[in-house]
């Protein structure tokens, strides 16, 4: 799989005359159709193994469009965009921040379609951002690592337990490096604008050395592995999609507050083909495709209800004010405040 | 009588028109009004949020050792989120340099002050916004820093606003127009009532019925209230002086004639030649003709009179044939001439009774006059679903020819009787009797000979 993934990528890459690349891509695939009718480019932050399957069921729907799906950071994808004019169809981020940025400043196409339409309202933002996955931040315990002690329910809990053993815990939390993952940084910002407890929590986890990860895999090794004994904020469908009955590690849920983060689709402004980067967004935010995303790509759909079910489930609203945190000043400030409680 | 007076165009319909033109003015002044005085609140609550957005993180400017620290709150953002979904872009100068935020957004034409903001409109980008600009002046190692804080947003949620406010205010007007409409309608409608009102009253009386209008009239109507009384008054006079020419003008004609005629008669028993008993007995003849022509002429100004004022009375036909026919059976022996009657018992009938009497003598009369000698007169009266006819037949000359409407008009006579005394009078006053009865009368050739003359009441 992994090798045919590689190979269809170097060719793609020999035969891609389009979008000429001026930023960095982790991966990309063509998903060709016999006598394609017309190309649809998407460039995405979501691994093509979540993605892959989603494309194959479009794909039975509409046989004749050839899709290729390059796959980047979401900064260097939010640059493609933001600076750089990259022609694409479609832009799928987790990166609500940075999504909520191109659609603010004008680089997108607004799309209105029954499907969208019949959206929930916070699960869209100007008829130009759809999110269809609502994905939390979770903290994920290693077996090993926690052993007898008690599985801490919040935040509060989780203080208390890192302060009173601290020769337990030392190195033995991991979270995300703020300086690097996007994801950490908006779970970040939010956890700092919703409690105090954050900060404490930061303050707490410095004080254990605690390791940084650029990313969700390497963190969920380790704490499969008992390497360390908690991460803290990790993107729940990553952890979930890792880790099952058997693994070393299971997700905590914290009863103060979860926060989720939704992963969106926008058209750019400068697309090739909006009208099927459209048809892509019914396809995704289409309440048929939910069990196809949940079982398939195993990413949890847009679902108010689920939502719903816990008054702590919240999740991350798409607007303006996800631009703060974006604010160079405010962004510099919160990572030297982060930095002085973390990285000792 | 039925002649249309020419219009001017309808009163009522200028008075609606112009009562619409008002509604219509003031449904678009009150359109307006709305759309403006909503626009305005709208505009002037979503300046309000920018403004406190503005505020907001103009208090959280702090100051350390290297300066100005800027910490914008989110909620200075996502307050602006949570009211619209519109787009928000910022900028802060610190010293006349942006410090961060979005470098080419329009400055205030000049800089506020007093920590008031300053709300203005201008184009940003591919866009139109609204920025509130603030300033706040911190000192730093003593020296005072002026910090500009610059909120924008673009005018979606106000526009949808609007467009509903636009909506409404439509609805109001049209709703107001068509209210306003309606009432105009009704208003017109009952100014105008009372017109017709008069005029009904005026139309409905008999057509000779001159007495004054009494029944009370709006203020307006008054003038030509009085008028008209005045003209009815005078036309009352007018019609009583008329009756009174006629009268000392029968009186004035018919005595010289009769004294004409006795002379005349005298002279002829005593004359001598019968060049003078021819002459004398042309001269009679004319005064007879003459003398008959009188009364006949004033029969029909009496007709004429009388149908203008005329009376209502219920009497028995069946007596006034009888009266009439006895009345005449002293110059109907003179040709030896039978009439025979056949009328049915107690009809009664409605009308004026001299007007009938006169139109019954004068069509014995022409049935006798024209009727040759030793001939017989049948005359019927009956009842039937068309109403009362009076038919009288005699054996005479009959129409020979002529058309009977020609009969009818005024001094025309047939062709074949001009041997005999008449003025062509009769059969007109018979018919202008019968119109003025509702009534008709027909006169038609006999199938063997004479005339058949009908008047059916």
């Amino acid at each position: 799989m992994r090798h045919t993934a590689t190979l269809a990528c170097f060719f793609s890459l020999l035969i891609a005359v389009s979008p000429i690349l001026a930023f960095d891509i982790e991966d990309e695939r063509t998903f060709d159709v016999p006598n394609p009718s017309s190309t649809l480019h998407i460039l995405s932050n979501t691994d093509l193994d979540y993605f892959a399957p989603l494309i194959h069921a479009y794909q039975e729907q509409q046989s004749s469009i050839k899709v290729i799906y390059t796959v980047a950071s979401s900064k260097e994808l939010y640059n493609a965009i933001y600076n750089d004019a990259a022609q694409f169809d479609l832009v799928i981020s987790s990166a609500m921040d940075l999504q909520v940025k191109l659609v603010n400043d004008g680089l997108t196409s607004g799309y209105r379609s029954d499907q969208t339409d019949s959206m929930p309202e916070w699960a869209k933002w100007r008829n130009h951002l759809f999110a269809f996955t609502q994905e939390p931040a979770v903290l994920v315990a290693s077996k090993k690592g926690i052993g007898d002690f008690q599985v801490p329910e919040n935040r509060q809990e989780l203080i208390s337990l890192l302060r009173d053993n601290p020769e337990q815990f030392n190195g033995k939390i991991g979270t995300y490096d703020l300086r690097q993952s996007g994801a950490g940084y908006l779970f970040a910002t939010q956890d700092a604008r919703q409690s105090d407890a954050f900060w404490r929590l930061a303050e707490v986890m410095g004080s254990l050395n605690p390791k940084l990860y650029c990313c969700s895999s390497d963190m969920l090794n380790e704490v499969e592995t008992g390497e360390i004994a908690f991460a803290y904020n990790v993107v729940g469908s990553y952890a979930s999609a890792n880790l099952n009955e058997e693994s070393n590690a299971f997700i905590v849920p914290l009863s103060d507050y979860t926060h989720f983060m939704l992963r969106t689709a926008l058209i750019p402004a400068a697309a090739n083909n909006a009208k099927l980067g459209g048809q892509f967004i019914d396809f995704l935010v289409d309440k048929k495709a939910r069990s196809l995303i949940e079982n398939q790509a195993g990413l949890p759909p847009i679902d108010g209800e689920a939502l719903s079910q816990h008054q702590y489930f919240r999740p991350i609203s798409l607007g303006p004010g996800l631009l703060v945190y974006l604010d160079k000043i405010k962004r510099k400030h919160f990572l030297e405040q982060w930095s002085d409680a973390m990285v000792r | 009588m039925n002649e249309h007076s020419i219009s001017s165009g309808s009163l009522g319909r200028r008075l609606l028109v112009q009562l619409l033109f008002v509604a219509a003015i003031l449904s678009a002044l009150l359109y307006l009004a709305v759309r403006a005085v909503a626009n305005q609140a709208a505009e002037s609550s979503h300046d309000n949020i920018l403004g406190a957005s503005a505020a907001a993180i103009a208090e959280q400017l702090g100051t350390d050792a290297d300066g100005i620290i800027i910490d914008i709150p989110y909620s200075a953002f996502s307050m602006l989120g949570a009211i619209s979904d519109d787009r928000v872009f910022y900028r802060i100068d610190i010293d006349d340099e942006t410090a961060t935020g979005y470098e080419d957004l329009p400055l205030p034409s000049s800089i506020p002050i007093d920590s008031k903001p300053l709300y203005y409109a201008s184009r940003f980008r591919d866009t139109t916004v609204r920025i509130a600009a603030q300033t706040r002046v911190i000192p730093v190692n003593t020296k005072p820093v002026r910090v500009l804080i610059m909120v924008a947003q673009t005018q979606r949620g106000q526009d949808a606003i609007s467009a509903r406010v636009a909506n409404i205010a439509a609805a109001l007007g049209v709703g107001f127009f068509l209210i306003a409409g309606a009432m105009s309608w009704l208003a017109t409608r009952s100014a105008v009532k009372p017109l017709y009102t008069v005029a009904n009253a005026i139309g409905r009386r008999g057509a000779h019925d001159l007495r004054p209008l009494k029944s009370p009239v709006p203020s307006e109507l008054t003038p030509l209230v009085t008028s008209l009384n005045d003209f009815i008054a005078r036309l009352r006079s007018s019609l009583n002086r008329t009756e009174t020419f006629m009268a000392e003008a029968a009186h004035h004609v018919r005595t010289p004639l009769a004294t004409v005629r006795t002379q005349s008669e005298i002279a002829l028993r005593q004359a001598e030649t019968d060049t003078s008993r021819k002459t004398l007995r042309n001269v009679i003849r004319a005064v007879d003709e003459s003398s008959r022509s009188a009364s006949q002429l004033l029969d029909h100004a009496m007709i004429s009179y009388r149908s203008d004022q005329m009376s209502t009375e219920k009497f028995d036909y069946t007596a006034l044939v009888k009266e009439v026919t006895r009345a005449l059976s002293a110059t109907a022996e003179l040709k030896d001439l039978v009439i025979e009657t056949n009328l049915e018992k107690d009809v009664q009938i409605v009308g004026d009774r001299i007007l009938i009497e006169i139109a019954l003598h004068n069509l014995l009369d022409n049935a006798i006059k024209y009727s040759s000698f030793d001939s017989k007169i049948e005359i019927e009266l009956k009842t039937d679903t068309h109403g009362i006819a009076f038919e009288i037949r005699d054996e005479g000359r009959g129409l020979d020819g002529n058309k009977p409407c020609s009969l009818i008009e005024r001094f025309q006579r047939g062709n074949n009787v001009r041997d005999i005394v008449g003025s062509g009078l009769g059969l007109t006053m018979v018919e202008a009797i019968a119109i003025a009865h509702n009534g008709t009368f027909e006169l038609k050739q006999n199938s063997g000979a004479g005339t058949c003359a009908t008047l059916l009441l």
